[in-house]
């Protein structure tokens, strides 16, 4: 008979929760805490919700102006529906719980984690991936700008970092420092080109200002 | 004999200028196409069943509820040494699946039952670690007890660096595909291409030439990925079970459990120097841990040779084992080294940059560093703004200034390197390296063009793929030297063989052309020229193909061996104990450079990787159970865009730096931010917080030891 083991019941002899928090993440720590209660309050409680799935339902999406019907479990993210059941390969998959920002599309202008909200609720918005913004033979000046400023290394983390930088800069081509850190603060990089992406801010946000913006 | 050599300033057009990378475009439109993004005809999903436990003996595997859950295709054992599980995250089986979420629910379903086996999985005191501690590395250099004897002052410490993790945002994996019974198609996250048909070959028993590796883009490894791995491995077999491509790529709290890591390092030490500041001996005991192998063993005292003894023991724990991370052991030896020497120097009540410059004999490449040190100085204006240790002003935000040093070797790896021309006048180069986003590929074409005498997209540069000519891994900083080497010389063989094929119809010897500007044309008689495609045609229907190659070791076109400093400039808020950078200066050594662009983009990002390291990054491992408490990038902190502050790079130029050769530059710059943002701190607040992250309570905690709480 194997013998199990139940973390939560068990007395922990190692870091109490409350110095694990305090020492692994500093004091940002009470956004993810109350988020991940309101996760856990029961879903759909009112009579009038619509119960969808669990098997595949179908759904549309519109995506850089054009229809997509596809069949997914409600379950599905909205990043998985793009990637795994459509070729949009853009948006990376990297924390798949809305901390690192790779996966960052626009619903209806809006810059929101893609792996954070699921297929269904796409439904009826207008979602924009990275994929739309250039031609083949333009690039969008916030990509421009990350081409000329050097401000990818692997590349992983820069599509969504560029649909972070055009979120902020469609709503504001020339950025405080504390809108900057709000528009760009949820995006992550581990190559460390972020002094590249600051300058992309400034060089983007003027072409963009001067009309040059074809996004 | 032909001529190597790399041109000077005024022979070159693209070598040592600012370049944009070539696949920037393809980076910045989400075009390009990681491992991570692939999808083939058919291709299942792969997952991993994982031990929850860090020690563990598996007494069963029941995968029937698994093998009957819709969408599963197969589910496949995989054979544990002695049945033991050894760390939290360790693979016992693995499942494949017609979509992704299902295979995840295959995996949930897999009945695993173990039976518990004690472990060790906290390191930071060694009296705990009973017979998990490993044979000491110990030795003494010159005679320290001498030195102790003269000394006038000794200073003690405690340092800590944790171990941590690579966090590549791309996950270790891959996709693999049969063709036909013993040749495989594998799509790999890799650093290394050539390496990886082996690899794989080995443990599927199938000839390497029948392996096929493919890679355009890489989301980051930093050291971590010279796989194929052991999932690798089993995707294949699922693939093949299944006759299906297969996509294996690892989930997040994987890649943070068991992809790689970096050991840490805890030391006590004693240094003792003379009251004007001469260094005379060092003592030092240490430890850390890099999983079960205990691992690491850090060069301590780092680049300073103080007569010293030192003893190092490994820590074997049950944690997913350690991989090179981006210059291995340096940033542990540069950490516990330059803390202790900037502590002497606040006992000695001076400058540490005066105490450094002091003994800087002590350092091989002493005028460099002296010259770096400098120029550093200058630019975050370190003699107006140090003071002694402890900001005496009011209020409750202090500044502190902070340096260190560190070094590197950094030769070319062995490189081979085929450059076509063709009759219709296109160039085409290969070699199966591999661009990590280092900016491997735009140096290959830089070298390639510049040495023809063309423009950057008149050649075409095609990595990624184990058909072309052997190249080495991309780790240890060797990929520019040993690229950017073997390319030239195949660029100059190729050129060569060009002339002599257009030299009858410009009528003069071969070795009396040369080509500038898009044609080949007679030294010192310009007007006698042909065009590039004029000369292409010359080829008739036989292109010229040479293939030529960069040797390991010594060579005329790479080195070896970088110096480099580094100074932060921080806040520290003694009421919350949050650690704010203000400035970072890197100046930095490089030898000859090919792309001046990307050169300083190693170091801005290996600053700003430092200053996630130092401030924040940690593996949160808890003894009670095992685990890794912070599987995920919510609680695995990396430093965001606001939190890294001003920097600064400036690289060494010149003939002196030129002379020298190639060497690479993505280790270095990444060794010395831990100590000099610690050193900071210390400068700021008065008191050494001795251990890595700088977490606010860490900060908090030593200033409540020193007894000034605000």
């Amino acid at each position: 008979m194997a013998k199990s083991r139940d973390p939560e019941t068990k007395p922990r002899k190692g870091l109490s929760r409350r110095a694990f928090l305090s020492r692994s993440t500093g004091l940002a720590v009470s956004t993810p805490i109350l988020a991940s209660v309101g996760l856990a309050a029961p879903a759909a409680a009112a009579a009038d919700v619509k119960i969808l799935g669990p098997g595949k339902v179908p759904i549309t999406l519109q995506i850089n102006g054009k229809p997509y019907n596809l069949r997914v479990e409600p379950r599905v993210t909205l990043l998985d529906a793009l990637r795994n059941n459509l070729d949009f390969t853009g948006a990376k998959r990297v924390c798949d719980r809305a901390a690192c920002g790779s996966c960052t599309v626009l619903m209806d202008g809006k810059a929101v984690y893609a792996c954070a909200v699921l297929a269904i609720e796409g439904q009826g918005k207008q979602i924009t991936t990275i994929e739309s913004l250039s031609s083949e033979s333009k690039l969008h000046p916030v990509q421009a700008a990350f081409v000329q400023h050097d401000a990818q290394q692997c590349g992983f983390c820069t599509p969504g970092f560029v649909m972070a930088c055009k979120a902020l800069l469609d709503k504001n081509p020339n950025p405080s420092i504390n809108q900057i850190r709000e528009g760009l603060g949820g995006n992550l990089c581990r190559c460390g080109t972020y002094a590249g992406i600051r300058q992309v801010v400034m060089t983007a946000g003027k072409a963009m200002k001067g009309g040059q913006a074809n996004g | 004999m032909a001529d190597y050599s790399w041109p000077d300033a005024s022979r070159r057009n693209l070598i040592g200028k600012r370049i944009s990378r070539i696949d920037g475009p393809e980076k910045a439109s989400g075009k390009a196409k990681y491992t991570q993004d692939l999808k083939r005809p058919g291709m299942l999903y792969g997952k991993l069943v994982t031990s929850p436990h860090a020690h563990a003996k598996v007494i069963s595997v029941d995968t029937s509820a698994a093998e009957k859950m819709t969408g599963v295709k197969a589910v496949k054992l995989i054979e544990v040494p002695k049945d033991e599980v050894q760390w939290e995250g360790q693979p016992v089986a693995a499942v494949v699946a017609t979509e992704e979420h299902l295979a995840e629910d295959a995996a949930r379903a897999v009945k695993v039952t173990y039976e518990l086996l004690p472990h060790l999985v906290r390191e930071d005191d060694i009296a705990k670690a009973g017979d998990r501690a490993k044979e000491p590395n110990e030795g003494t250099d010159g005679d320290p007890d001498q030195g102790f004897k003269q000394a006038e002052v000794v200073t003690e410490g405690f340092y800590s660096i944790p171990v941590i993790a690579h966090c590549c945002l791309e996950s270790h994996g891959s996709v693999t595909e049969w063709e036909g019974e013993d040749h495989l198609n594998l799509w790999l996250s890799t650093q290394a291409v050539s390496a990886s048909a082996q690899g794989i070959a080995t443990p599927l028993k199938i000839p390497q030439t029948n392996v096929h590796v493919h890679q355009d883009h890489i989301g980051g490894g930093f050291g971590s990925k010279f796989g194929p791995d052991l999932w690798d491995v089993q995707g294949a077999l699922l693939a093949k079970m299944t006759g299906k491509p297969v996509k294996m790529m690892l989930d997040r709290a994987s890649e943070l459990m068991f992809a790689g890591s970096r050991p840490s390092t805890f030391a006590k030490v004693k240094v003792g120097a003379k009251k004007d500041g001469t260094i005379l001996a060092w003592d030092s005991l240490s430890w850390g841990t890099g999983g079960l192998q205990g691992a690491g063993n850090p060069p301590i005292p780092y680049i300073w040779k103080i007569p010293n003894h030192h003893k190092h023991t490994p820590v074997s724990t049950n944690m997913g084992a350690s991989r090179a991370w981006r210059a291995p052991n340096h940033p542990q030896a540069c950490y516990i080294t330059n803390s202790a020497l900037e502590d002497l120097a606040a006992d000695l009540k001076m400058d540490p940059l005066d105490l450094f410059l002091k003994n800087i004999a002590l350092c091989d490449r002493a005028d460099l560093y002296r010259e770096e040190f400098l120029k550093a100085a200058e630019i975050i204006d370190w003699k107006k703004k140090w003071h002694q240790r402890g900001d005496d002003t009011s209020g409750h935000i202090k500044k502190g200034l902070g340096l260190s040093l560190h070094t590197w070797g950094g030769r070319g790896h062995a490189s081979e390197c085929r450059i076509t021309i063709n009759p219709d006048s296109s160039v085409s180069v290969e070699l199966a390296s591999q661009d990590l986003g280092t900016g491997t590929r735009t140096v290959i074409n830089i070298v390639a063009a510049d040495s023809l005498g063309l423009p950057l997209n008149a050649v075409k540069v095609n990595v990624g793929d184990s058909k072309y000519p052997v190249s080495g891994g991309s780790g240890g900083s060797t990929t520019v030297g040993g690229v950017s080497a073997s390319t030239r010389r195949a660029a100059v063989d190729a050129l060569e063989a060009l002339f002599k094929q257009v030299a009858p119809a410009l009528n003069a010897d071969p070795g009396n052309l040369e080509a500038v500007g898009g044609k080949i044309r007679v030294k010192g008689d310009p007007a006698k020229s042909l065009s590039w495609k004029q000369a292409c045609a010359k080829l008739g229907v036989t292109p010229i193909s040479v293939t030529a190659q960069n040797k390991a070791g010594k060579d005329e076109l790479t080195n070896s061996g970088v110096g480099g400093v580094q100074m932060a400039e921080v806040t520290v808020d003694t009421e919350t104990g949050i650690v704010r950078i203000e400035n970072m200066v890197a100046v930095q050594d490089a030898g000859y450079l090919i792309n001046l662009k990307t050169a300083e983009s190693q170091v801005y990002g290996a600053m700003i990787m430092g200053i996630s390291y130092a401030l924040y990054e940690e593996k949160v491992m808890d003894e009670a159970t095992g685990r890794l408490l912070n599987p995920n990038m919510e609680f695995y902190k990396l430093a965001g865009i606001m939190d890294v502050g001003k920097l600064h790079v400036h690289m060494m130029a010149g003939p002196d730096q030129e002379k020298r050769g190639v060497i690479g530059l993505g280790e270095p710059p990444v060794v010395s931010p831990g100590a000099a943002i610690g050193n900071a701190v210390a400068n700021a607040i008065g008191v050494r917080v001795p251990g890595l992250p700088l977490t606010p309570d860490r900060v908090l905690a030593a200033l409540e030891k020193k007894g000034v709480v605000s």
